[in-house]
């Protein structure tokens, strides 16, 4: 109380309220006499409006965690009536079905495809909305930049199946390039069925669909640059190739850190809908992932307890991957997800 | 090098709208070589996406016979037919499908974004009561799911398969959309709700009467991606869905790209009687599961900048 003497008198909307204020004090500490029976009172309706989205989360999200206990057992649906009441029924194994895991040849060619199709990915796919983003950045007229970005948008609203039958027609056996190179007496172009360049479609798949949405987070980074820095580095004797390397890429750095902790993180999740729409066509051994595996051995074999377990490793490891990633961001002097 | 500048017109003639702010004095004038690699990358990156949109809607307008001599996909139209729409719209299955692909969409869109716009509105003043430990719990499901197999099994359990709820409630809060909405509601200036609690405004009526008006382009927006969410979704109903008839467009569609051959039943007879043409109904399916896209994302797309980055995460 006696800080009010230092303090610029406070508006009585802001004394009624502590805590509301934008006070430049790292934590608002409540003034004398709110307690935290009156806080509750206070925000009760904000609460009450953020239950149904925690519920939701609650249910779908945080209570399946526990159905994990799964890989732990021996899981058989049918002992109960229903999912869940069967799992308080299935004996527990340990850690048998990691055993498997290990053993498991199809898991390990899983694995390898994953890691793989994850290195291509961040090799080709990474980098090309930053390079379009530079150039759309360096055209002046407006119109052509509103016409082209929003030409460029449009494939990451289209759902995958769409994406992949778009391709199909293209690229396909049955598709408009076999189709024109058949009139010119070439047979048999078929590249949806071609396994070995299969992890190079989907990444150009994934080109199609969504590098022209990534172009929007480096787009807004690149407004925020002030024009003066520019103009500096101009006055300095810098050509635009050196303004690019000096003002232009530094201004994006935080914003490439950030996507890259993301991608890290998210590892040993690539392409999953994409891919299982293409496994038939292209055959198990070059397409199957980590994430179709879990799908392919649980849903559609109903080795549920095997399934959950590859599920949670590859859950785990997808955890620690995003904290690592995280670390090394903070070791390189970028913010990276969340602070320190 | 930016358009935001305010400079001073040399005032000779008017610009034409096609041509940007004039040039800052210290920047080198564009070179001719430079500016052709520049339209000719642009050129080729828009050909890439309207080219095969372009050959999927021609095909999906053309006469039977059009098709039949090209021997597949058409490039140039000759002809113009709406038969294909007719059919494939005049009951049966992807009338089906589109019908029940509209409902789950616009039900689910409108849960979806009472439930973020409410929960984004609670968790939007810092310090008030268990505020952190509310948007941590929302935060963490951000960095782990509890994985497809017990997921599966509690949808399972709670007797959700062969419905539409199984469609919707899994995927109805998206954590990124709140935090999105979130940043946007803190950035509305506090003066504006605090007086309207001192008039004795309750938290529901500020957030309708205030908050919301004031919101509209990012809410815009994030109805957008729910509502592209919920139309493109495949793989729910796909191990949720038994029964064809509630199947939503989007597996009808995925059936023709797993099986080349796959049109609606009573639609292969008649093809096969050479009354239509397979590929014609095929592309005409496409441009139905693309259009409702196509069509929202113009209105909306001016706001995405904006929106994406409000997002940004602040703990």
């Amino acid at each position: 109380m006696a800080l009010q003497a230092e303090r610029p008198p406070r508006t009585a909307s802001e004394k009624a309220v502590p805590g509301r204020a934008r006070s430049t004090r790292k934590k608002a500490r409540p003034a004398g006499g709110v307690t935290w029976r009156l806080r509750l009172r206070r925000d009760r309706g904000l609460i009450l409006m953020t239950l149904p989205a925690i519920g939701l989360l609650l249910l779908f999200n945080y209570l399946p965690l526990l159905g994990n206990v799964v890989a732990f057992q021996d899981y058989n649906p049918y002992v109960s009536t229903n999912g869940v009441t069967a799992i308080l029924h299935s004996p527990m194994v340990g850690l048998e079905q990691f055993q498997r895991m290990i053993e498991d040849s199809d898991f390990w060619n899983a694995l390898r495809n994953t890691l793989l199709l994850f290195v291509i990915q961040l090799l080709l796919f990474f980098p090309i909305p930053i390079a379009l983003a530079l150039l759309i950045n360096s055209v002046v007229r407006p119109r052509v930049r509103a016409l082209s970005q929003a030409i460029m948008y449009l494939p990451h609203f289209f759902s995958w199946v769409l994406v992949v039958t778009v391709f199909q027609q293209m690229f396909g056996g049955a598709g408009l390039i076999a189709q024109i190179l058949q009139d010119h007496g070439v047979d048999g172009f078929d590249l949806m069925t071609n396994s070995g360049i299969f992890k190079y479609l989907l990444t150009a798949q994934m080109v199609w669909k969504d590098a022209g949405w990534g172009v929007i987070v480096f787009l807004a980074a690149l407004a925020s640059v002030s024009p003066e820095l520019y103009e500096a580095a101009a006055m300095d004797g810098a050509n635009r190739w050196r303004r690019m390397w000096h003002v232009t890429l530094p201004a994006l750095r935080p914003v490439i850190a950030l996507l890259l902790v993301l991608r890290v993180g998210d590892a040993l999740t690539v392409g999953f809908e994409q891919i299982l729409l293409q496994r038939k066509a292209v055959g198990v051994g070059a397409s199957e992932v980590l994430d179709t595996y879990v799908w392919s051995t649980g849903i559609q074999n109903g080795d549920f307890s095997y399934a959950a377990a590859v599920g949670l490793v590859k859950g785990v490891v997808g955890v620690c991957l995003v904290l690592l990633a995280n670390k090394f961001a903070h070791l390189l002097g970028e913010q990276g997800v969340y602070k320190k | 090098m930016s358009a935001t500048v305010e400079r001073p017109r040399s005032g000779t003639r008017p610009r034409s709208v096609w041509q940007g702010p004039e040039r800052p004095v210290w920047e080198e004038p564009p070179t001719k070589a430079g500016l052709g690699a520049k339209g000719l990358i642009l050129a080729l990156c828009c050909l890439a996406v309207l080219g095969p949109l372009w050959v999927v809607i021609v095909t999906s307008l053309s006469p039977r016979h059009v098709i039949d001599s090209v021997g597949g996909l058409v490039v140039w139209p000759e002809g113009f037919t709406l038969v294909n729409y007719t059919e494939l719209l005049s009951g049966g299955q992807v009338s089906r499908a589109m019908l029940v692909s509209l409902g789950v969409t616009t039900v689910g869109t409108l849960f979806s974004m009472a439930v973020s716009v409410l929960a984004a509105y609670g968790l939007s003043r810092p310090g008030s009561f268990a505020h952190r430990a509310l948007l941590m719990g929302l935060m963490t499901t951000m960095f782990f799911s509890a994985g497809l197999i017990p997921t599966y099994l509690l949808v399972q359990t709670l007797g959700l398969t062969d419905s539409y709820l199984a469609l919707i409630l899994p995927s109805a809060v998206s954590v990124f959309n709140i935090l999105v909405l979130r940043g946007f509601f803190m950035g509305i200036s506090p003066e504006l709700t605090d007086s309207a609690r001192i008039d004795g405004a309750g938290e529901l009526r500020i957030l309708w009467t205030i908050i919301v008006p004031l919101s509209r382009a990012v809410i815009a927006v994030i109805s957008l991606f729910y509502a592209v969410a919920y139309w493109s979704a495949w793989f729910n109903a796909m191990i949720y869905i038994d029964d064809p008839a509630k199947l939503p467009l989007q597996n009808v569609l995925m059936q023709l790209v797993q099986k080349n051959t796959a049109l609606p039943t009573g639609l292969s007879q008649r093809v096969n009687a050479g009354e239509l043409s397979a590929l014609g109904l095929q592309m005409a399916m496409m441009v139905l599961a693309l259009v409702p896209v196509a069509l929202a994302s113009p209105f909306v797309q001016r706001h995405f900048k904006k929106g994406m980055l409000t997002g940004a995460v602040k703990g």
